[in-house]
This record gives structure tokens, sequence and C-alpha cells, in this order.
């Protein structure tokens, strides 16, 4: 019982993951109709926005102090960050130490702005271009900005610890009387994905906007018909969806210590996991993110191995080969949605 | 000639020409002179053209005609190596049992997985070829390391059964005794040529394929496959079922990967995982797409371009920049050669993703298209400057 629970626990942060980054990738195709494999490459963005972040947090400069020796005997060099000098010690240090959640406010415009220019500078030429010339394109600027991180950043994961008070481990299983040990960060994540799961829901369906745009979604032309600038709020919502993506990828970054081509690692499972959600269906993209996490984590149990060997490494393949022939709408995909 | 119009013929004999003739086409500056290391005239980066020529001729056949695009033909490459080594390891080193049981292979598990993927098309066709492909490469790495030897790659090992090794035969693939290591070099003057028999073999092996892609092209099964790129719906209505028609162009184009992935492994007897990955799929998109879709010859070009500039590009460093550009001032040279810094050695993707980004977007027919344009274009300023003294004669309307 207990391994089930963490098995589902387990689950669940890969397929808070999964359900951030297709829900992204169905917003911009059930919007813009457009196929985007460079959202994979946003995802990583976002997580060397982090990296970046705590870089520049950690910018420091040399003082020498004369208490203090080196195994040498020379006066000890001392490395002081610029942001300890500026805010005292105390803020200074727990602003390092809070690194990552901090991120979470320095990437919204950033990926909010890299959406937009994706969009504008070279996705808006392929709205009437065929869905193979848009995979291809995204493809290429997938390639492109992934080589770009490579550049700066260098070919080696680079480690970026969550906070201290956030990193270590929780009973979880306590409330219920069962003893089940659970790292904290990865709790924090799936709240964290929750909540912005509910937030882009509740944005599309309480506010104005929202409904204009799902109204857009639903009837394009009509909308455009109604004298509304439907092009220009699809703009923002692919700044928004690649936002979405990357701030998945901002948190994910104490769990998997980020390197440039994570994006397409999480790519290949997350457009498997629209598709089996339905294209352009976002509860389908949720729900198939968290099925197919909880599954992959369950289909890793040992016992589950034993019967079936290698089970654990196509779970996710088999069953989005079973649902496309048997079901090819996807579980929850509109009618007439990419269906041909 | 042998069933080609007259195009195709003098199309036919020039590849013929190009691929008999690599060795010196490709082999243009002396040894000892400083532009030596654009040479691609070695045996291993001329066999790998022409080996991923195969593979991107045979994608073209799905792609180029069909316009399914498939993310998961590397699968068959894996597939193809395997067995052409574990024909090394029964048998022995030549290389004519394992070549036709890697097409063989190849050509069962493209059935399979065309039969499932092709009944979806579109994106679908392309997630799903994508997922087995990528269930081909996590098994081949983890249970199924008995048959694929996992991680390490499978190789002959000294304890394999060998059953017709003879005395005195070569422990490197060979045909009938031809060794594909062993070359042939001649020097003429300052220059270079190498001559190697597994170049020639692959050459002979793909100048076939390209035949046959030829006959395909040109059949009534190509046009069937054409005319299921520009309207299925239409010929469903005339009563015809396209699915076999696009099930055999997939099983083709398999079996293509296949041969493909054995000649590889006819080269160099080696087959890892690694060559089942999804971006090994997507290289030969890439190349198809660069060289020009549904175009004969454009699929080699490609192949040929992409795997010419890997090797140059990735080679040239900071020094040889500097010693390019040291007619320029100072200053102006060090800038220049931090600009192009990021952009060679091992910046080589971020020029491929660019050139790739580039031709989708401004030449979706590859670099074919680049080159009938230029084409056109010369012809048509060689007519309006005849139409415009032209005009100076006529009255104006």
């Amino acid at each position: 019982m207990d391994a089930l629970i963490l098995q589902i626990l387990n689950g669940l942060d890969k397929g808070s993951a999964y359900a951030l980054i297709a829900l992204g990738l169905t917003l911009i195709f059930g919007t813009l109709g457009v196929v985007n494999f460079a959202h994979g490459a946003i995802f990583m963005i976002g997580a060397f926005c982090a990296v970046t972040l705590s870089k520049i947090l950690n910018l420091s400069y040399e003082t020498i102090d004369p208490n203090q020796t080196d195994f040498l005997g020379n006066p000890l060099k001392v490395k002081t960050p610029y942001v300890e000098s500026w805010f005292g010690p105390e803020i200074g240090a727990s602003l390092i130490d809070w690194a990552v959640p901090l991120a979470i406010i320095f990437s919204i415009p950033i990926m909010l702005a890299v959406g937009y220019i994706m969009e504008r500078g070279l996705i808006k030429h392929f709205y009437k271009r065929e869905h193979a010339d848009q995979i291809l394109v995204t493809f290429g600027l997938a390639i492109v900005l992934q080589e770009i991180i490579k550049y700066f950043y260098g070919a080696n994961p680079i480690q970026t610890p969550s906070p201290d008070a956030l990193s270590g481990v929780a009973n979880v299983g306590a409330v219920f009387g069962m003893d089940i040990v659970y790292p904290v960060w990865r709790i924090v994540y799936f709240c964290f994905a929750a909540v912005i799961i509910a937030a882009v829901f509740s944005f599309l369906q309480f506010t104005t906007f929202g409904m204009v745009v799902r109204a857009g979604m639903a009837d394009r032309e009509t909308v455009g018909l109604l004298g509304i600038d439907i092009d220009r709020r699809f703009t923002i919502m692919f700044g928004i969806a690649a936002a979405v993506a990357g701030l998945a990828g901002v948190m994910y970054t104490p769990i998997n210590s980020p390197n440039y081509h994570m994006g397409m690692d999480f790519l290949v499972l997350s457009f498997v996991v629209v598709v089996v959600g339905g294209m352009g269906s976002l509860p389908g993209a949720v729900l198939a993110g968290f099925m197919l996490g909880i599954l992959e984590s369950f289909a890793s149990m040992n016992a589950i191995k034993s019967l079936i060997p290698g089970i654990d490494q196509i779970i996710i393949y088999v069953v989005a080969i079973i649902i496309l022939l048997t079901r090819p709408r996807g579980l929850m995909g509109r009618k007439g949605v990419m269906e041909e | 000639m042998l069933g080609l119009n007259k195009k195709d013929t003098s199309l036919m004999i020039v590849v013929i020409i190009l691929t008999m003739f690599a060795p010196f086409i490709l082999n243009p500056f002396p040894v000892d002179s400083a532009m030596a290391q654009f040479n691609a005239g070695y045996p291993d980066l001329m066999q790998r053209f022409v080996i991923f020529g195969i593979f991107a001729i045979g994608f073209n056949i799905l792609f180029g005609l069909t316009g399914y695009l498939s993310f998961g033909h590397a699968a068959f490459l894996g597939i193809g190596s395997y067995s052409v080594v574990w024909m090394y390891k029964l048998l022995d080193y030549n290389v004519i049992y394992g070549l036709p049981l890697a097409v063989l292979t190849a050509g069962i598990f493209a059935v399979a997985i065309g039969y499932v993927s092709l009944r979806r098309s579109g994106i679908y066709f392309s997630i799903l070829t994508l997922a087995f492909a990528q269930m081909s490469f996590n098994l081949a790495y983890s249970v199924l390391t008995p048959i694929t030897n996992g991680e390490t790659g499978l190789q002959v090992y000294n304890n394999d059964p060998q059953v017709l090794l003879g005395a005195n035969e070569a422990t490197s693939p060979h045909l009938f005794g031809i060794v594909m290591n062993n070359s042939f070099k001649l020097d003429v003057g300052a220059w270079q040529f190498t001559f190697n028999n597994g170049y020639y073999f692959c050459a002979l092996v793909m100048l076939l394929v390209f035949y046959l892609s030829i006959r395909i092209f040109r059949s009534p099964f190509g046009l069937m496959l054409r005319a299921v790129k520009s309207n299925q719906n239409r010929l469903s209505y005339t009563g015809l079922n396209p699915r076999p028609y696009t099930l055999a162009a997939f099983v083709i184009s398999g079996m293509y990967a296949g041969l493909a992935g054995g000649l590889m492994a006819s080269m160099d007897p080696l087959a890892g995982a690694e060559r089942m990955q999804w971006t090994a799929s997507g290289e030969v998109v890439l190349m198809t797409i660069l060289g020009g879709t549904g175009t004969l010859i454009g699929p080699v070009l490609g192949a040929g371009f992409i795997k010419y500039f890997e090797n140059i590009f990735s080679k040239i460093n900071d020094t040889i920049l500097h010693q390019w550009f040291s007619f320029l001032p100072d200053g102006l040279e060090d800038a220049v050669v931090f600009i192009i810094h990021p952009f060679i050695g091992k910046g080589w993707h971020l020029t491929l993703g660019i050139l790739f980004m580039l031709v989708v977007i401004f030449l979706p027919g590859g670099l074919v298209e680049g080159g009938q344009r230029i084409g056109k274009w010369i012809k048509s300023r060689g007519k309006s400057e005849d139409s415009d003294s032209g005009a100076t004669t006529e009255p104006a309307e």
C-alpha cells in the first residue's frame, strides 16, 4: 500500500511537468493551429532563467581578509556576493538560497517576451503553410535555441539547488497514519503545477479576454467579423503558453540539473501527451499528463517490471499507440480538430 | 536506356560519373596546401556520403511522394546494422549474408510498424512513427540487451561461433575476399587520391538503388503515391484504396533504411542503439528537405551537403580563422573571428539549424529548387535583355 502511494506521488511530479508543457503545446495548437516543436526548447529556456538568476545573485567580489590565512600562509581572499554587501549578509544569503523560487518572477516577463518574439518573428508566417512545414521550421528553431544555450552555458548539466528550507524530505504519510517519506521540493512542484493549471483555466473561463480567446478557438472567422482583433489576442496566448512552459522549467531545475538537451527529451513525451489527450483540448492535456506520469511510475515498480520486462521504458508509447488507434481524437479531443 | 527516358538517362549518367570519380572530385587541393582540410576524398567521409544518400533516397520515396512525414526511420537503420553484425557473429565477415538479411528484417519491421501507423495521417502519423522508434530505441538499450548488447553496442568477439570462417579469411568485413577497409592510394604530383574498396562497394549499391528510385518515381505506382499526396479523399472517391500504396511506399523506404544501416555495419563492424534515436530520424528529415523533397537527386545532395559541412565546419578552429583573415587590420580580424566563432567547431549544429530554418522558410524546394531558380534567373536575364532591346523597337500600346 505504501509503495503504491509512493508511486502515485512519483507519478504526480513527473506528470505535472508533462501536464504543464502539454498544456502550453495544446494551447498554441488550439488557438493558432500551429504544431510547435520548439516548445521543449522554451521549457529549457525557462530552466536556464533560473540558472542565470542564481548565477547573477552569486556574482561576487574579492576582498583580502588580513585576519585569516589560507594554507600557504598568505592572507585569505574572501568572496562576498554583491547582494550580501547591498542588503546585508542575512538577507543576501537568503536571496541566494531562494534563487529558484525568485526566478519565477524574473522569468515571467522573459518568457512572455520570448513567446511574443517567436510568434511575431517566425510562426506568424507559417499559419497558411502545411503542418509538416510548421513542424520542420520549429524543429529547426529548437535546434538553434538549444545550440545557443549550449554556447553560453556549456554542455554539462548545471546544478541549481532548491532553498534549504524546501530541500529535505517530509513524511507525507503521517496524515494517514502511514510512513511515506518524500522530497519536499517535489511536493512543492506538484502544488505549483496545480496552481498554474488552475490559473490558466480560470483565466480562460472567467475573464472577458479568456472568453474571447475561447470563442476564437471555436470559430476564428466569426470572432474576427465581430470586429475583434483575434490575432493580437492569440499572440498574447502564445506568450502565456511560453510562460507556462518556462515556469515549468524554472521549478524543475532542482529536480533535474538543466542541460541543453533537456527540452528535446521532454518534447517527445509531451507531444505524446498532447496527442493522447486530444489535440487542442486543455483538460485532455492535463489529464493525459498526469495519467501517463502515474502509469510510467507504476510501470517502473519492480513487481511489474519482473512481470513484463522493459515495460517501464515503453509504457507511454504503448498507451499512445493504443489510444491513437482506438480513439483517434484522443481522450478529450473536440470533434473536427485535426481529423483526417 | 534501361527503361529510362532521355532526361533520366542523362541524370543517371551524371550521378554515375560523379560517384565513380568522387575520389578525384572531392580532392581538389594538394596534400600539403593550406586548403587540404577542405578535401573530402578520404574513405570514411565518402562512405558516409553514399550511405546517408541511400538512407535519404529511401526516406524521400515515402515523404517526397506520399507526403507522410515519418519521424521514426532511424529504427530501421539500427535494425539493419544489428542484422549485419549478427551475421558476422554467426557466420563470418562476408557482407553478402548480412545485407540481404538487413533489408529483409527492416522490411518485416516496416510492414508491422507501417500497418499500424498508416491508419492515421498528418501529425498523428509522425507521432506514431516517433513512438515506435523511441520504443525500439528504449528496448534496444534495456531489455533486449542479449540481442543488442545494450550501451556497449553489438560487436564481434573472439568466442563467437563464426561457423563459415575459413583459415585465411580476413577478420574485417569483406565481400568474397575484397576487404572493405583496404584502399589503393595514387600519388599524382602534390595530390594524393584514395580509392577505397568499401566506398566503391557502397557507391555501386547506391547507384543500383538510385536507379530503382528513378523507376519507382516514373512508374504508375509512383504516380499513385503522388496522388495520395495531392488529395487522398479524391483518390478514395474514385474507388481506390490508398492504404496498400502508402504501406508499400513505407516498406520500401524502410528497406532502404535497413540497407543503409547494413552498409554502415559493413564499413565498421559495430552497431549501437544510438543509431535508432529520434535525433537520427530528424537528421534524415533535414537531409531530404535541405536537398529538395520529392526530387530525384535532392536527397543525395542534401546528405552529401550535411555530411560534408558537418566534417569541415567542425574541423575549423580559431587559429585557422585567424590565418584566413590575417589580411584584415588586427582589431577587425579579432572582431570577425569573434563573430564567426560560435558557428564553427562544436557550434556546427547552430549553423545547420539556422541553414535548415532558412531553407524551410525561403526555399521549400531545397537546394534543387535553389539551383533551378538560379538557372531560371540567368535564363530570364538573358531573355529580358533581348526583350528590352525588342521593346525599344516596338511601339508602345
